[in-house]
C-alpha cells in the first residue's frame, strides 16, 4: 500500500496471531481500545507480559472501529475530570511513546449552549474545569465564529448559539491507528492476541475466577479483566453477577470525503449532534443512543434523521454533503452515565464497562487504571470512585449533564 | 425503524413511543425490610438479555397508555403476547 502523504502506509505485520497457551497470568476479554490499552499498561507499568487478549471478532473491530473519535476531558465532576484529563495527558504523550503516528489532532472542542440555562450550566462546567486544572474557556458567539466559521452563529436559528465552552487541548485521533499502535507495542512486549475466539463464560473455583471458557476451549488465567463493552453482562450473567448496565445501539455516520472545511469539533447537547471532520475528509456525525436495549448493531432511522436535522441547521454547508454510511455499535450504559472500573465479588475478576457513548476518549486512561486494578488487585486512586459499590452506597457520579450527550 | 404494535391503536412507528425498559419490576413489597444492596438492586439493576426481553412501551403520540411486549434484542422481532407474569425478576 502506498502512503497518500497524510496517512502512513501500514507495515507488513503489526502483531502475531499465536495459538493461545493453556494458561496466562492475565486474560483480558475484548481486544478493543480499552483491552489493548490495558494490556499495554500492564506490560509497561507493571511488568506483566504473560497476557492473552481474547477477542470474539477481529482486533479493534467492535466499537473501536466505529466511533466518532472525539477526545476531551471537560467533565463537570471532580472524579470525572481527573480520570478523563489523565487520559488526555496520556494521549498527548502516546504517539511518541508508541513510536506510531496516529494523528492525534488537538483541534479543540466547542460545546455549544442554546438556552439561558445551558449557558449557566456550561459556564459552571468551565469554572469547575479550571478548578480541576482542565483547560476551559467561555466563548461568545462572535468568538465562536472565529474558531468555526462554517457554524451558523446568527440569531436566526430556532435554537441560536448563545455561547460555547472551548477546550483547546481536546480533539480527535485516528482510531484504527491508535489500536494498531497499541497492538504492535503489546506484541513486542510478548502479549498474545487471540482473535476469532469468543469468551462464553468463566472457570471458577468457589468464588474465585481461574480462567475463561471460550467457543474453542478453556484458557486458564491468574486474573481476568473484562473490557467487553456492550456484551459485558452476557458474561457476568453466567456468574449470577448482576451489573447495572443496559446495552443500547449507538449510531454514527460519515459523509463523502470533502475538502477541509471543519476546523474543530462541535458538540451540541440541546439540538443534539456532534460533528468533526476526519483527517481523510469525511464529516463524522453522532449523537445519543437509541432508547431501546439492543444487540443488533442497528438503530432506527428517526434517530439519524434528528441529528442530521440538527447538523444541517447548525452548519448550512452540510446540506450539500452526501451521507455515505451510517452504523451502530452496542454500548453499555449505567444509570449515572459513568463507567464501572474495579474488582468484583469474584476474586481475580475485574470489570471495565459502562462507558456508554464516551469510551474512546478515555482509552489510555481506562487502560492505565484498569491495568493497575488488575495488577494490584485494588483500584488506582483515579478509579476508586468508579467501583460498582456506588450503586449500593448511593455515591453516584452522575454525569448526565456534563457528558454533553444523552445517554 | 421499529414498528411497534400498540394494543389499542395497532401498528405504529417507533417514533410515536417512549421506551420504558424492563417490564414487571415491582415496587418492593416491604420496603422497610430492604437492605442497601437490595435497594440498589431494585433501583439500578435490570435484566439486559441478548434475546427475548419483556419490556414496557408507552404510546406517547397516540393513546398515551403503557403496555408490555416481548422483543428479541438481537433481531428486534416483537411479539404482542404479554407473557405470564414471572414470580421474580
Amino acid at each position: 500500500m502506498v502512503a497518500d502523504g497524510n496517512t502512513p502506509a501500514p507495515p507488513e505485520r503489526l502483531w502475531r496471531n499465536p495459538e493461545p497457551k493453556r494458561n496466562y497470568d492475565v486474560v483480558i476479554v475484548g481486544a478493543g481500545g480499552h483491552g489493548l490499552a490495558t494490556a499495554y499498561y500492564l506490560a509497561r507499568n507493571h511488568g506483566i507480559t504473560d497476557i492473552a487478549v481474547v477477542e470474539r471478532g477481529w482486533l479493534a473491530g467492535g466499537n473501536m472501529a466505529r466511533n466518532t473519535t472525539i477526545i476531551r476531558s471537560n467533565y463537570l465532576l471532580d472524579a470525572s475530570a481527573a480520570l478523563y484529563d489523565h487520559a488526555l495527558r496520556l494521549w498527548e504523550e502516546l504517539p511518541e511513546e508508541l513510536d506510531y503516528e496516529f494523528h492525534f489532532s488537538q483541534r479543540g472542542v466547542l460545546n455549544l449552549a442554546h438556552t439561558e440555562q445551558e449557558v449557566r450550566d456550561a459556564r459552571r462546567r468551565a469554572f469547575a474545569n479550571e478548578l480541576n486544572g482542565v483547560d476551559a474557556e467561555w466563548l461568545t458567539p462572535d468568538e465562536i465564529a472565529e474558531v468555526c466559521p462554517i457554524l451558523d452563529t446568527s440569531p436566526n436559528l430556532r435554537y441560536p448559539v448563545l455561547g460555547a465552552t472551548y477546550q483547546r487541548r481536546a480533539g480527535i485521533a485516528k482510531h484504527d491507528l491508535v489500536a494498531w499502535g497499541l497492538a504492535r507495542k503489546c506484541d513486542e512486549m510478548g502479549v498474545d492476541f487471540v482473535q476469532n475466539r469468543e469468551v462464553t463464560g468463566f472457570l471458577t473455583d468457589g468464588d474465585r475466577v481461574v480462567g475463561v471458557r471460550t467457543d474453542k476451549g478453556d484458557i486458564g488465567a491468574g486474573r481476568v479483566g473484562l473490557a467487553a463493552a456492550g456484551r459485558t453482562t452476557l458474561l457476568t450473567d453466567t456468574l449470577g453477577l448482576r451489573l447495572p448496565l443496559q446495552s443500547h445501539p449507538l449510531q454514527a455516520m460519515a459523509t463523502e470525503i470533502l475538502e477541509p472545511v471543519h476546523p474543530c469539533v462541535v458538540m451540541s447537547n440541546h439540538v443534539h449532534v456532534y460533528t468533526s471532520q476526519a483527517h481523510k475528509g469525511e464529516l463524522v456525525l453522532g449523537a445519543g443512543i437509541d432508547t431501546h436495549n439492543g444487540y443488533a448493531q442497528r438503530g432506527s432511522v428517526h434517530v439519524v434523521e434528528n441529528q442530521l436535522a440538527a447538523a444541517v441547521e447548525l452548519f448550512p454547508v452540510f446540506a450539500r454533503a452526501h451521507l455515505l454510511r451510517t452504523w451502530a455499535g452496542t454500548v453499555d450504559v449505567t444509570p449515572d452515565a459513568s463507567p464501572i472500573i474495579g474488582p468484583t465479588p469474584y476474586e481475580n475478576l475485574f470489570v471495565n464497562c459502562g462507558w456508554g457513548t464516551g469510551g474512546f476518549k478515555a482509552t489510555p486512561g481506562a487502560g492505565w487504571v484498569f491495568a493497575h486494578t488488575i495488577a494490584t488487585g485494588s483500584p488506582h486512586p483515579l478509579n476508586e470512585p468508579y467501583g460498582m459499590e456506588r450503586f449500593t452506597t448511593g455515591a453516584l457520579i452522575d454525569e448526565h449533564g456534563a457528558a454533553a450527550v444523552a445517554h | 425503524m421499529l414498528l411497534v404494535r400498540c394494543p389499542w391503536c395497532g401498528d405504529r412507528d417507533e417514533a410515536e413511543f417512549r421506551y420504558g425498559g424492563q417490564a414487571d419490576v415491582d415496587y418492593p413489597a416491604d420496603p422497610h425490610q430492604l437492605d442497601d444492596a437490595s435497594w440498589g438492586e431494585y433501583l439500578f439493576v435490570r435484566a439486559n438479555p441478548l434475546g427475548s426481553f419483556n419490556e414496557r412501551w408507552m404510546h406517547t403520540a397516540g393513546c398515551r397508555r403503557w403496555f408490555s411486549l416481548v422483543r428479541d434484542t438481537a433481531t428486534n422481532e416483537m411479539s404482542p403476547d404479554i407473557p405470564r407474569r414471572r414470580e421474580s425478576r
